[in-house]
């Protein structure tokens, strides 16, 4: 599965890849059922906290001081680390980030690495360009797993399987899992127990490990890894080395900072008031843990999303995915349809900022397509942790779309707004809009050509009355 | 001498829906206020701004507040044209940061300006009230349209499953993911649908035309009715479409 950065090679256009995933009835159902529970669950455990509203300032101030002082607090995190016996690695983008950690997983001798689930790394196609090396990566993360044993793509950042059903996994698991039963059953407890076997033995065997990271706190040189299913704490014990890949953006200034991100984090994406397994390492420990620590800095156009005054904010993100599961276009088309590793509202805001100047004219315009995702209804900007004002990008970034674009649309955009800047030419609009009373049926429009067709495909349209309001006011109050 | 208002129609209103802007004539005078209708106001620039044309809203920003110069309140019955105007309007121009704050929606007006709830209405209909998300998300309008419908005599609320939901209008939405856009309004039909009501109702026409025209077009029966025509509705003088 080729990919270019940040997105999936050869991905559709948003509206196109909506439209087969609208007529998937098992994606529809699962979606909704999924992103119902998990908004109810985390609307109780955000109405628990008093203090919510200021949390979510709180988050919001932290990261704009790093994202304002990201030079220094970069330098800063540099030195803690290597302080501490890390090394620290600079990469410009996903090729540069492939080949180091390529390059690291070679020097440690090994042909198989453990990985924890990782938006980092499945933004820049690590897996494929391991495969290309000769190093096979293990997804531990079960749904990533299940992603990666099924050659499928993600469609969730925190629940990447969300479109698959228990047989669909049984399936996966008996045709691609090494050592699943022959007779494996569609009960969940067996499910899971198969993966734990598989895994088991690759956390024992496994010299390398590969991680993200959700926060690098810039004053100690901490790591933080926040995970649900104990996959990641075996992967940042047990290997010899242990490599991370992590977004220059995910930095905290210092440790007591972490205190806000760990409550805002679970309660948002998992409902949980704290997580299973936090896990946090600072450099090398001799005798506990792994013997070489490697940290890989990742820029991949974010210091070019960072130029951008309004679209910056996309970089306060900590991929909790809170903003998917209320948002009412991801429940209906799933995640892939966004073609990317980011689906939902974020991903309309990240995918064309990191992805912005592509020389590939179908991503252009996939990217291009996914600020206008959106019906701007604000349920993301509600619930964001870190107060992102996503409907606020997106708008912005619908302007950089239109921009020099000489569409149809432009050109109507334009005569609209030409006939709205004069009273006179409003009103003779809205009389010449009163010929649609002649092509309607007991006051509806039931057909129009295109482009109006797109509205009464699904929906009648009311002929305008004879008499506009401004009309009726002139002609009774005037 | 009553609060003198001036009525922002919009748009979308004074060319397909002008019963609405009637209806809001009709219940302002009712409660005493002097309306006016300042003839120089065409569009907010809402659909220019929201697809990513800024200029073109900016400029329709600065003629609009121009029309409206010179009045302490300014009624809408629209929560995203509403919206445009006090939230957005700041960000594009000086000149139309002073309408963004005297510019009202409809029922915040009745609640928290004329400090009422009960405006005297009867319509004897089952209804649900869908919330419109920038009435919701945009002004926190809150439960103030519930509170004014459950003052309406005879009228039957009943309360719409999942009514934060998006209905999937969303301006040039409907149109550029116009399948997106019939799979979130299916689901808002069938939630509709679920409540046995005769008539769904909200506080903006635009979101109003995408259920309405959806229901029509499955011939429901059901109708959409602008909030404003039932709380314009007496026994006296009872609720009727012009024909």
């Amino acid at each position: 599965m080729g990919r270019n950065p940040v997105t999936w090679l050869g991905s559709p256009t948003f509206p196109n890849a909506a439209r087969d995933a609208l007529a998937d009835t098992q994606l529809r159902g699962n979606l909704a059922h999924a992103t119902g529970t998990i908004r109810t669950k985390r609307a109780a455990a955000v109405a628990e906290l008093p203090d919510w509203q200021r949390l979510r300032h709180a988050g919001e101030a932290i990261k704009d001081d790093i994202l304002s002082n990201l030079d220094v607090y970069l330098e800063q995190l540099e030195a803690s680390v290597t302080a501490r016996g890390g090394v620290v690695h600079w990469a410009r983008d996903a090729a540069e980030a492939n080949e180091i950690v390529l390059g690291l997983v070679r020097d440690a001798g090994a042909d198989e690495v453990v990985k924890v689930k990782s938006m980092a790394t499945a933004e820049i196609g690590l897996n494929e360009a391991l495969e290309a090396g000769g190093v096979s990566a293990i997804e531990t993360d079960l749904a990533e797993l299940i992603v990666q044993l099924g050659d499928d793509r993600p469609s969730h950042i925190l629940v990447p399987a969300i479109h698959r059903n228990r047989s669909e996994i049984r399936d996966i698991f008996r045709r691609a899992m090494p050592g699943a039963p022959a007779d494996l059953s569609d009960r969940p407890r067996e499910l899971a127990e198969a993966a734990r076997k598989h895994l088991r033995r690759k956390f024992l065997s496994a010299k390398v490990a590969i991680s993200g990271a959700n926060f690098a706190v810039a004053d100690t040189g901490s790591v933080v890894v926040v995970e649900s299913e104990g996959n990641g704490r075996m992967c940042l014990t047990l290997p010899e080395t242990l490599i991370t890949v992590m977004g220059i953006e995910k930095l905290v200034p210092t440790w007591s900072d972490l205190e806000v991100f760990l409550q805002l984090l679970p309660r948002s994406s998992t409902a949980e008031r704290m997580n299973p397994y936090t896990s946090v390492w600072t450099g090398v420990t001799p005798g506990d843990g792994p013997k070489a620590f490697h940290l890989v800095l990742l820029d991949n156009g974010r210091t070019k999303t960072l130029a951008d005054k309004v679209g910056r904010q996309a970089l306060r993100c900590i991929r909790c995915s809170a903003c998917l599961n209320v948002c009412p276009v991801y429940e209906r088309t799933g995640g892939q349809a966004y073609g990317s590793v980011y689906p939902g509202p974020i991903g309309a805001i990240l995918t064309p900022q990191l992805g912005a100047g592509t020389d590939d004219p179908e991503t252009a315009a996939l990217l291009k397509s996914l600020p206008f995702a959106s019906s701007l209804c604000g349920a993301c900007y509600e619930v964001c942790p870190v107060r992102i004002d996503i409907p606020s990008v997106l708008v912005h970034l619908r302007g950089k779309a239109n921009e020099n674009a000489h569409t149809p649309e432009a050109v109507a955009m334009a005569a609209a707004s030409w006939v709205m800047e004069s009273p006179t030419r409003f009103h003779l609009a809205q009389k010449a809009a009163t010929v649609l009373r002649l092509i309607a049926r007991r006051g509806r429009v039931k057909r129009l050509p295109w482009p109006g067709s797109k509205w009464t495909d699904s929906r009648d349209l009311p002929a305008p009355p004879k008499e506009s309001f401004a009309a009726w006011w002139r002609r009774t109050r005037g | 001498m009553g609060t003198r208002v001036a009525l922002f129609a919009t748009c979308l209103t004074d060319t397909f829906f002008p019963d609405t802007a009637r209806a809001v004539v009709r219940l302002l005078e009712r409660l005493g206020c002097e309306v006016d209708f300042p003839a120089a106001q065409t569009c907010c620039g809402q659909m220019h701004f929201n697809t990513g044309y800024r200029a073109h809203a900016t400029k329709l920003a600065k003629r609009h507040a121009k029309a409206f110069d010179g009045y302490d309140s300014v009624v809408a019955p629209s929560g995203s044209c509403a919206g445009m105007v006090r939230e957005v309007y700041p960000g594009l121009h000086r000149s139309a940061v002073s309408v963004a704050g005297r510019t009202y929606e409809l029922s915040e007006f009745l609640v928290d300006v004329l400090g009422v709830t009960d405006v005297g209405a009867y319509f004897p209909h089952r209804v649900t009230y869908h919330p419109t998300c920038h009435s919701l998300r945009m002004l926190g309008v809150g439960d103030k349209p519930l509170q004014l419908l459950r003052a309406v005599r005879g009228l039957d609320l009943v309360e719409l499953p999942a009514a934060d939901s998006c209905c999937g209008f969303g301006g040039t939405f409907a149109l550029k993911n116009a399948e997106t856009s019939t799979a979130m309004l299916a689901d808002k039909m069938s939630n509709v649908l679920d409540t046995r009501a005769q008539v769904v109702t909200a506080g903006d026409n635009s979101c109003l035309m995408h259920i309405g025209g959806g229901l029509s077009r499955l011939k429901t029966g059901v109708r959409s009715l602008h909030l404003a025509e039932i709380l314009a509705s007496t026994e006296e003088e009872p609720w009727a479409a012009t024909p």
